[in-house]
């Protein structure tokens, strides 16, 4: 099972973090600080794959990948393949691309909704769903035209706004 | 509330987008007690139209197990129907929550391997809809997750096995390795042949990839590479062989996460040939790192290694000396004694030279390490421990020279005191040992200051080794031979946990007059009265000199103490409270016993510590009292001791203890078990309330002891009385005893006497008989005689296998005798008294036991006439 994923830029500043499992959110914070020592330690041109045990307890590795100005990181266990994962990080971006026409940092920061949308779309409760950018993209535009409908109707405000505020 | 109304409306609307977006926050939202009220329109879910929706369903079902597996145990089978589910997406989804349960219990899904297998087979062959394509890989993520089941059903089952290796040689051929992905697939192909069965084409195209892996130019599949032989080679080792170079190109690459993968490798792959080189590089890169996590890990590995491939001893002890020195005291303290105990006993099979060669060899790189700054502490006291022991034997060094780096020691640690302990004591071996092989002593100037030093410091243990230290300078040869001799640490010492040599002099105090030892447990509440403290403080004494004695079969004695206490606090009759405990104890130190009195008690406690569960010792002495005629004349012994009055049975007394202790024990282990529940407390808390009586007045006591004395016709009487039958002692206990103990009417004493002795001798009966009804038609014969003893002729032919029969027919026996035998009976019979059970013996001895006090008064007249 996936445990969390993060993206977080060249400082330390982190863009996104999601759990999958509940966490305090300063023990959340307290992780992310330490994944990044660890991150930041590491020269370029190595394996993408950190053992975190350190970090988030027995059996647990991390895979990240550098991307201009930000890292992205999923940390899982033994369920789940590295090398896959590094995929899935592949296909995470490779939708936020997609989705915001080359996207940079700013894109995340401002539309932090929209990456909530797409990374529930891949990942549903720590288990893979969907790795065709393809078919998450189809989903994410479907959602943003319910979304765009509701708001100018009001429909179903509630579990609309249940989106946003997540 | 507000979201769970929500989400149940959400999940029930029109549109999928709103359905799927209510699922998304049910897995984030819900928790355990949430789940029932969604979980039937989740399972609906699985039937809807929309595979997008179905396959949501699917995977926040697997959320609500992995959360409550109890409140989703029946969802099983329905993971299983959605297998078939036509749209692959939801097919895939629901082998998450398949994978979690195979990995649960992998025995129960063996039927479902052809089913996924022909889907393996399926996918690999690209038969499904190319959406689900990635990088030209098929469903890529579905087949990882089916290998990864594959591997957990097929290990270790040759059967099942078999029918994967079409299918895994099928992947292994068609798989590009050019792309990420299909490395990924390939690398769980691995892991799938490494853990099934093993099968020599399978594993000849593993070792291929493998090899292509290791030789691959990025990181990442270097990575993969050696992961994948480090689960090669647990099945063939020589598939190692021939990745040596890459292996050690692995090791020195600047890739920390690479290193640490290739470490492990070769922890795996150690034998006794390479184990120097590999211990030599885990130890080197520990130096290295600085997260303690690792090194702590690293450590532990390294001290396996060389306890399980160690090719010399001199080898052993650098390695470990390095250990220590770099991982110092995150090195697990066993490790550090595991290397004390060594040295000492060497390596078993040695001679004795080799032994002593070994001890030398560490004495003298000790010698060599401890002169350099900041070691560990944990080293230090190994090295503290080594040189007092050896550091004088093979006689290179003198004892001033060793004694002078022991003092060093000490002083440049000066605030760690267990390190200044090892020092103090290690620097007391080396002067004694000097002392007894006769040679001249001369105290060095540092040696006397830290002595003197330690005598005045604050922590005792440090003062006491060193005030032990002066007086063995003290001592001469002969003496120091004694206390001290060389090679002590190999001696196996026996603790001799019943003190048995405390035995005479108890035997003595008793025939004294001394009283036998209650239990703490016994004299519960005992000292909540301060006031009390100074009356009692005399039998205090003694009792607690007596203690180990009276542990073993404590239970009538309990008597005559107890019953201050509840006379003086009737109220408090709860159990034990913990405050009154430790005011005991603390009560006992600063009594001025007897150094051997002492010991006992603080036996005694220890004993109390070990069995919780100790109670039940003393519910049993029964068979003691039952053997023997003598055991049971006690309660009445502490009576008249109390008083002043006889001596005369003690002597009696003293031996039946001895004797019975041997033969207790077994049955006392039985009992124990069986009476865990209630019962023991029940047993407990009778002898403390029927000995009330005595002390009140001194006339009451006059009168017991007229009971006693006119036995044969007064304690049939007696004996009748306590037909009623309330068994649950516990609850009749308490109510009683509050009950009369405020009264100091003589009378009423001996009425609370009577009912606790019913309240026993129901048990009795019960237990005999098992028919509590019959026992009111007993009870209205109790003024005869004749009755009464046909009834514990019967108890005793219940319980037939303690010779109960003669107790009873005894003539002499008294009253408290039969209590005693009665709480015996009951154990046995009655194991773990059954909560409705004693209800409703409870509500019976309430109707029962309670009211006699009405009878009671034509009893005293059978009594005293």
């Amino acid at each position: 099972m996936i445990r969390a994923v993060m993206v977080m830029n060249t400082q330390g500043k982190p863009r996104l973090a999601k759990f999958y499992q509940y966490l305090p959110p300063e023990t959340q914070q307290d992780l992310i600080r330490r994944v990044f020592a660890v991150l930041s330690s590491r020269p370029d041109n190595v394996s993408d794959f950190v053992e975190a045990d350190s970090i988030f307890g027995p059996d647990s590795r991390l895979v990240y990948k550098h991307y201009a100005t930000l890292y992205f990181i999923f940390v899982f266990d033994s369920s789940e393949n590295e090398l896959a994962m590094l995929d899935l990080i592949q296909v995470f971006v490779e939708t936020l691309d997609k989705c915001f026409k080359n996207v940079c940092e700013l894109d995340i920061i401002f539309s932090f909704t929209k990456i909530h949308t797409v990374l529930d779309e891949i990942i549903f409760g720590g288990q893979v769903l969907e790795t065709s950018s393809s078919e998450v993209m189809k989903a994410v535009e479907e959602i943003a035209r319910l979304e765009k409908a509701s708001n100018a109707i009001s429909l179903v405000p509630k579990s609309v706004s249940s989106w946003q505020t997540r | 509330m507000l979201i769970v109304n929500t989400i149940q409306k959400d999940l029930k609307s029109d549109n999928y987008l709103v359905v799927c977006a209510a699922l998304t926050a049910v897995c984030k939202l819900i928790n355990e007690e949430t789940i029932p009220a969604v979980l039937p329109q989740v399972v609906e879910l699985m039937g809807h139209g929309k595979e997008a929706v179905r396959k949501k369903a699917v995977m926040a079902l697997h959320r609500f197990h992995q959360r409550a597996p109890s409140a989703a145990s029946h969802l099983v089978s329905s993971f299983r129907k959605k297998l078939c589910d036509n749209d692959p997406g939801v097919m895939g989804a629901s082998l998450c929550p398949l994978y979690d349960l195979v990995s649960a219990d992998p025995s129960s899904f063996k039927d479902l391997i052809i089913s996924f297998v022909n889907i393996l087979k399926q996918v690999a062959e690209h038969r499904l809809p190319k959406s689900y394509d990635y990088h030209n890989m098929p469903a890529p993520f579905i087949q990882i997750r089916l290998l990864k089941i594959l591997a957990l059903l097929g290990s270790g089952d040759k059967h099942a096995s078999e029918n994967m290796y079409t299918v895994l040689s099928d992947i292994f051929r068609k798989c590009d390795s050019s792309s990420n992905i299909g490395n990924s697939i390939l690398y769980e192909c691995i892991c799938c042949v490494s853990s099934i069965f093993p099968n020599s084409k399978l594993l000849e195209a593993a070792a291929e990839v493998t090899s292509r892996f290791l030789k691959g130019e990025s990181h990442n599949l270097k990575y993969m590479g050696i992961d994948a032989l480090g689960r090669l080679i647990k099945i063939n080792p020589d598939i190692a062989e021939e990745h040596q170079l890459a292996v050690i190109d692995c090791l020195e690459d600047p890739d920390d996460t690479l290193k640490r993968k290739t470490l492990e490798l070769l922890y795996k792959m150690t034998k006794s040939s390479n184990v120097e080189v590999i211990v030599d590089r885990m130890i080197g890169y520990m130096i290295n790192i600085t997260d303690n996590h690792y090194k702590t890990e690293i450590a532990s590995r390294c001290v396996e290694l060389a306890e399980q491939f160690a090719p010399s001893n001199q080898w052993f002890i650098q390695t470990m000396n390095k250990v220590f020195e770099h991982a110092g005291d995150l090195v697990n303290v066993k490790v550090a004694h595991n290397l004390m105990r060594l040295i000492a006993e060497g390596f078993g099979e040695d001679d004795e030279g080799a032994d002593s060669q070994l001890r030398s060899s560490a004495v003298e790189s000790y010698l060599r390490i401890i002169g350099e700054p900041k070691l560990p502490s944990l080293f230090l006291q190994v090295i503290c421990w080594v040189l007092g022991e050896y550091g004088t034997a093979d006689g290179k060094f003198s004892a001033s020279y060793i004694a002078g780096k022991l003092c060093d020691v000490a002083e440049a640690y000066s605030n760690d005191n267990t390190v200044k302990a090892y020092a103090v004591t290690a620097i007391m071996k080396v002067f004694a040992f000097e002392i007894a092989a006769g040679r001249r002593l001369e105290l060095l100037p540092e040696c006397q200051s830290l002595i003197d030093e330690l005598s005045a410091s604050h922590s005792t243990d440090l003062q006491q080794r060193a005030y032990e230290m002066q007086a063995i300078l003290e001592l001469d040869v002969h003496a120091i031979e004694c206390i001290m001799p060389m090679d002590a640490s190999c001696e196996d010492i026996e603790v001799d946990k019943t003190l048995s040599f405390l035995n005479s002099y108890v035997q003595q105090s008793m025939e004294n007059g001394a009283q036998p030892y209650i239990p703490e447990h016994e004299r519960s509440g005992m000292f909540n009265v301060a006031s009390f403290r100074s009356e009692d403080h005399q039998r205090e004494t003694t009792s607690h000199a007596l203690k180990f004695e009276a542990y073993e079969l404590p239970k009538p004695s309990a008597a005559p103490k107890s019953l201050p206490v509840l006379l003086s606090s009737s109220t408090d009759l709860v159990p034990v409270p913990e405050p009154t405990y430790v005011q005991e104890v603390h009560q006992a130190a600063s009594l001025p016993s007897v150094s051997d009195a002492g010991a006992a008690e603080l036996k005694l406690r220890l004993e109390g510590v070990q069995k919780k569960w100790g109670r039940p010792t003393y519910s049993n002495p029964s068979p003691s009292a039952s053997s023997s005629g003598s055991s049971s004349q006690k309660p009445v012994n502490g009576v008249t001791h109390q008083n002043g009055l006889g001596t005369l049975t003690s002597q009696t007394r003293d031996t039946s203890y001895n004797s019975k202790k041997s033969q207790v024990d077994p049955e006392k282990q039985k009992l124990a078990a069986s009476l865990f529940g209630g019962s023991s407390s029940k047993t407990e808390k009778r002898p403390s309330s029927s000995h009330k009586t005595p002390k009140p007045s001194s006339s009451t006591i006059d009168k017991s002891h007229g009971t006693t004395a006119k036995v044969p016709n007064a304690e049939p009487a007696l004996q009748k009385a306590s037909q009623p039958p309330p068994p649950d002692l516990l609850d009749l206990g308490e109510p009683t005893v509050s009950e009369s103990t405020p009264v100091p009417d003589p009378f009423k004493q001996l009425e609370g006497l009577m009912e606790s002795d019913q309240v026993s001798s129901n048990d009795n009966h019960t237990a005999a008989t098992t028919n509590p009804i019959d026992l009111m038609g007993l009870y209205s014969n109790t003024p005869t005689t004749g009755p009464s003893v046909n009834i514990l002729d019967l108890a005793a032919a219940n319980t037939g296998d303690m010779n109960l029969l003669s107790e009873f027919s005894n003539p002499i026996s008294k009253n408290t005798e039969t209590r005693s035998t009665s709480s015996t009976v009951v154990p046995p019979t009655k194991k773990g008294p059954n909560p409705q059970d004693s209800l409703e013996k409870d509500a019976v001895a309430r109707q029962v036991g309670v009211t006699p006090s009405g009878k009671n008064p034509n009893l005293f007249k059978d009594l005293f006439g």
